[in-house]
């Protein structure tokens, strides 16, 4: 019953976020505001991980796929597909999920409890449309953004991988990064990104604004941000996989 | 005028709120006193309208904002200023951003006019130079004035004040007092104060409502408080030893 009650409640409050703003050139401003604080204080982390994902992801196809039967070019193409097909959208989705779903939760949240989220509805703003939608949009601008750093970041770092360790040549490495590439893949990835970051920024917005009590609760809304939306990343990724490969 | 008719709510089967009716009358400083736990927090979100009450009526100057849509209560509500308990002043905002807020969001000024408006505001409670500070930078008397000040930016018609002097220094909280009690007569609007500071009482209270375990229990001027003869009131009133000593009788 209560997993009933808090969908039901997760879509009135996407219905309510989604009214006419009260005044747009606000929300654009927040918007610019929160690319900046949700997207490019990311940048830092998601090039770490990609890069040295790259690299991981190459040395281990580079010692499973050790046969004489499958060319040495397979390794950069198994790379690039794994990286743009999966490690990118969802690894990285799930990183964001973390960092920026915990941030939106916490900042909500102690917005809630320190109510200023009363002053908001007080003054006649919608207070849910005004705190959440910039975040949302923000992250389905900037989300796919990273998403495409990282790609090449991830492939890049398998490459150095490559040049440090030579477990493949560099000129093979390059030609199987570059074989059958399919365009599709990368609309394939940016779709998954852009579900996966309304998921992030409208759950985590969920559990911020409906958080009561005190610090306490508001770091229990936090961590239920990160944990739910992490599974509905994954749930929704298996989903998506599924329609857009079929 | 606000005029709360035959007012119930109750939380979890435990009624807070038990058919209040009361009239709060424009111009006027009306407070609402009242232990802790006797529900003047719940009377004040209703409203307001962050609490819904399950019965009765609230009507702002005859329109009846109980039977209202949200459209409506969000235009009604441009027509209210509050200031909590916290002052819950928009912690990322700086203090000249927190009053611009509603400028920006409800009014078509121009950049000056709105410069103008802030200057006025700060002026009238008092703070000078303290426009691009952040409210963490604000000793708890400069947040409640940046609160009034933000509150008193787009005019309005109704002022509520939620415990406006607690955890206050007593001049502090006189000042504050005398503030909200200035701007009401000034601008001529409704305003509607919880409290249970006696000091503030016999300072501003032209209206004075008491409120004992959910039921209003007593309404009158604050000259009249410490002449009544209601037992519970009487025991709220001279709880203090101070009190006591000033009116021996009781």
């Amino acid at each position: 019953m209560k997993l009933f009650y808090h969908i039901g409640r997760y879509f009135i409050l996407v219905w309510i976020i989604l009214q006419k703003p009260e005044r747009a050139s606000i929300y654009r401003r927040q918007i610019v505001l929160e690319m900046d604080n949700l997207g490019l204080q990311s940048l830092g982390i998601v090039a770490i991980i990609s890069v040295f994902m790259g690299a991981v992801v190459t040395i281990q196809t580079a010692f499973n796929t050790d046969h004489p039967l499958l060319p040495i070019y397979a390794i950069g193409f198994a790379t690039r597909q794994a990286i743009i097909l999966e490690f990118s959208p969802t690894v990285i989705s799930l990183i964001l999920a973390g960092k920026v779903g915990s941030r939106i939760a916490s900042e909500i949240g102690t917005m809630r409890v320190t109510e200023q989220i009363d002053a908001l509805e007080i003054m006649g703003v919608n207070a849910a449309g005004y705190l959440i939608l910039p975040k949302i949009i923000a992250s389905m601008i900037i989300n796919p953004a990273l998403v495409v750093i990282s790609m090449f970041l991830g492939i890049f770092g398998g490459w150095v991988a490559s040049a440090i360790t030579g477990v493949v040549p560099l000129s093979n490495y390059v030609y199987g990064i570059l074989f059958e590439f399919s365009q599709y893949d990368i609309y394939y990835a940016l779709i998954k990104t852009v579900v996966f970051a309304f998921i992030i920024a409208s759950v985590s917005g969920y559990f911020g604004f409906y958080a009561k009590g005190g610090a306490l609760q508001v770091g229990h809304a936090s961590t239920k941000a990160v944990v739910f939306s992490s599974i509905y990343v994954i749930l929704f990724n298996l989903v998506l996989t599924q329609i857009l490969l079929v | 005028m606000i005029r709360v008719n035959h007012l119930w709510k109750e939380f979890n089967r435990k009624p807070v709120l038990k058919d209040i009716s009361l009239a709060f009358e424009k111009g006027k400083t009306n407070l609402v006193i009242g232990q802790s736990g006797s529900g003047k927090t719940v009377l004040m979100k209703c409203l307001v309208g962050l609490v819904e009450a399950d019965r009765g009526n609230i009507y702002y100057d005859d329109r009846d904002f109980s039977a209202m849509g949200f459209k409506e209560r969000r235009a009604i509500r441009k027509e209210l200023g509050m200031l909590f308990q916290g002052a819950a002043l928009f912690d990322s905002l700086t203090v000249e951003e927190n009053i611009l807020f509603p400028l920006n969001m409800f009014t078509t000024m121009t950049k000056g006019e709105k410069q103008k408006r802030v200057s006025f505001c700060l002026d009238r409670v008092d703070l000078h130079n303290v426009h691009h500070l952040l409210p963490a930078e604000l000793s708890g008397g400069m947040k409640k004035r940046v609160a009034i000040a933000r509150a008193i930016a787009i005019k309005p018609k109704y002022l509520f004040c939620d415990e406006p002097n607690s955890g206050l220094d007593p001049p502090t909280a006189i000042l504050i007092d005398k503030l909200i009690s200035e701007i009401t007569a000034e601008f001529n609007i409704t305003t509607v104060v919880n409290t249970h500071d006696l000091n503030s009482v016999m300072e501003i209270g032209d209206c004075v409502a008491f409120i004992y375990k959910g039921e209003l229990w007593w309404t009158g001027t604050r000259h009249e408080i410490l002449h009544s003869s209601n037992k519970e009131l009487n025991h709220f009133v001279y709880a203090t030893e101070l009190m006591r000593t000033l009116n021996p009788g009781k």
